[in-house]
């Protein structure tokens, strides 16, 4: 089985972090996953751009409404993501419709990628 | 990271917020202030034996305001009249508490907290002064430094400012649609005064380079609180690309590095890529404004790998744009660069020519046209414009950076003296 797991913190708190302890949470985290990679157990990481670069797709109307801003539906709950690789935003909120439309009900939320490892596991 | 390090995280994220929300329970700046230092010496004391609240702006609103209801009753029963309908108002303030701490109220909230701190009464040395010590909650000390200031002299501005805004008599009601648009312009534009109080530092320093960080952070919280701002995003867009440079701006002796010059694999990506996506996001609105179409411009340089592959084209496109929108001698003197660029250097001097009166006291007007000058095979008209461009510089990295142009022009015009001579 594989699992997702999934960071959640307060960005007050995180955006409010100098330069200095940013890095050195990342080094922390580097520490932990080189072993895991050793092991061939780390899949792609992310870190996720702030939720103010978020754009939020609610398929709950047709065509499909385009919000600025991160989703904040709480009654709602994370199903699962994608990694898209896209040129602008644009191109991806095109992806997205497409997914929308085989896909009915909730919304997506894009957020562009900040830090990207592929990971050490196999394909 | 350590508890100290952790609640101090929590506290200067929690601070627009819990400021602005005493604020609106006291309508005064120093009891808001005192509140929530109360509060944070309390959070000190506890957050580390208990584990942090769930909440931990919530925390620190409710007890910095119980705090303060101590005082300001304590204060109320020396005064000879006790003033019961404040008192009672604050009642019904706390049995509403958990209601008014949604999102919709923190946003007026900080909206009138950091209009207060942008009044027009105010100087805009006073209102960046004053964001940064209420909002940001930095030292006086902090910012005395960023300024170049002393101690003192800081502290009598921030109070004189304080004072000013209470002599003033500032509203408290939620702000209305227009006054609200309003606001978010005057603040858009004091935070961008704050950037560039860091940005224009002579040199890398601590404590300037903070002023950019929080400016950011000011522009990522108004953003929050109105997602779909595009021209909030652009500010915020500018900032980004701007100070994703901060490493490559200066050279080892602290000399300023020119964009062409500098080392694009010093940038950091990561603000660049923030950058970027807010400005696509803005681009969908369709009403580019100022900040956003000079976010634009940054863009189309960061972009470019090498100098060489910067789309000049589109950078003198959206500076005419610019100069529609807010006609300036500064952004037509921007523009020539890119015409430069784009026309060569003659169709570029003869764009700022006419400038010569309104940037007459200006120190990148004669840099460009000694710049422009030494390109059309000028030199001696070339060095009368950076001798003048010289005398205006206002940083030792300005000057320097003349001085090396001024350098080589005598050490070109050196052997062509000795030949003349010979001859």
């Amino acid at each position: 089985m594989l699992y997702a797991i999934l960071c959640y913190h307060s960005e007050d708190v995180v955006g409010s972090w100098t330069k200095e302890e940013d890095d050195a949470v990342m080094a922390r985290l580097a520490v932990v996953h080189e072993k895991l990679a050793r092991d061939g157990r780390l899949g792609p990481v992310a870190r996720l751009l702030p939720t103010t670069a978020a754009t939020t797709l609610r398929k709950d109307q047709d065509p499909p409404l385009v919000l600025d801003g991160p989703f904040a539906e709480t009654k709602e709950q994370l199903l699962g993501f994608y990694l898209v690789e896209g040129g602008s935003l644009e191109e991806i909120l095109d992806v997205t419709r497409d997914l929308a439309a085989a896909n009915p009900g909730g919304a997506y939320e894009v957020r562009p990628v900040g830090v990207y490892h592929p990971g050490g596991g196999k394909p | 990271m350590t508890d100290i390090a952790w609640i101090e995280a929590a506290v200067a994220g929690a601070r627009p917020k819990a400021i602005s929300a005493l604020l609106r329970y006291f309508r005064d700046l120093d009891i808001a202030e005192e509140a929530f230092q109360e509060a944070c010496l309390k959070a000190l004391a506890l957050w580390p034996q208990k584990g942090p609240p769930r909440d931990p702006t919530a925390w620190l609103i409710f007890v910095g305001r119980n705090a303060a209801i101590d005082v300001v009753r304590r204060r109320s029963r020396e005064a000879e009249l006790p003033d019961e309908a404040a008192l009672s108002d604050l009642g019904d303030a706390e049995a509403s508490l958990a209601d008014r701490l949604d999102d919709a109220h923190y946003r007026d909230d900080i909206l009138r907290l950091l209009f207060i701190c942008c009044h027009p009464d105010l100087s805009a040395t006073q209102q960046i002064a004053l964001a940064l010590r209420i909002v940001s909650g930095l030292t006086v000390p902090q910012i005395a430094r960023a300024f170049l200031v002393s101690e003192a002299a800081m502290e009598q501005r921030i109070t004189r400012a304080k004072s000013r805004i209470a002599k003033a008599g500032v509203p408290f009601e939620t702000p209305g649609p227009v006054e609200r648009a309003e606001r978010l312009a005057a603040v858009a534009t004091m935070i961008y005064l704050v950037f560039n109080e860091g940005y224009s530092a002579p040199s890398v320093d601590g404590a300037r380079t903070r002023l950019c960080d929080e400016a950011i952070r000011l522009a990522r919280l108004l953003l929050r609180l109105f997602p779909a701002e595009p021209e909030i995003m652009g500010l915020a867009a500018l900032m980004l690309l701007q100070h994703s440079r901060l490493e490559a701006r200066f050279d080892a002796d602290g000399a300023l590095i020119l964009l062409d010059d500098q080392d694009r694999s010093l940038w950091n990506g990561a603000m660049i890529a923030e950058g970027l996506a807010l400005i696509d996001k803005a681009m969908r609105h369709r009403r580019p404004g100022p900040y956003l179409i000079q976010a634009a411009i940054a863009a189309l340089h960061a972009r470019a790998a090498r100098p060489e592959e910067t789309d000049w084209q589109q950078i003198d496109l959206l500076y005419a744009t610019l100069e529609h929108l807010q006609p300036s001698p500064v952004v037509t003197l921007n523009r020539a660069v890119a015409v430069s660029k784009v026309a060569g250097p003659a169709a570029a001097l003869a764009m700022i020519e006419p400038l010569a009166g309104p940037l007459g006291s200006y120190f990148h007007y004669f840099g460009l046209v000694g710049h422009l000058l030494l390109q059309l095979g000028r030199p001696a008209e070339a060095r009368q414009a950076f001798d003048r461009a010289i005398a205006l510089a206002r940083t030792p990295a300005e000057a320097a950076h003349i001085r090396s142009h001024l350098d080589r022009l005598a050490a070109e015009a050196a052997p062509r003296a000795i030949a003349a001579s010979a001859i």
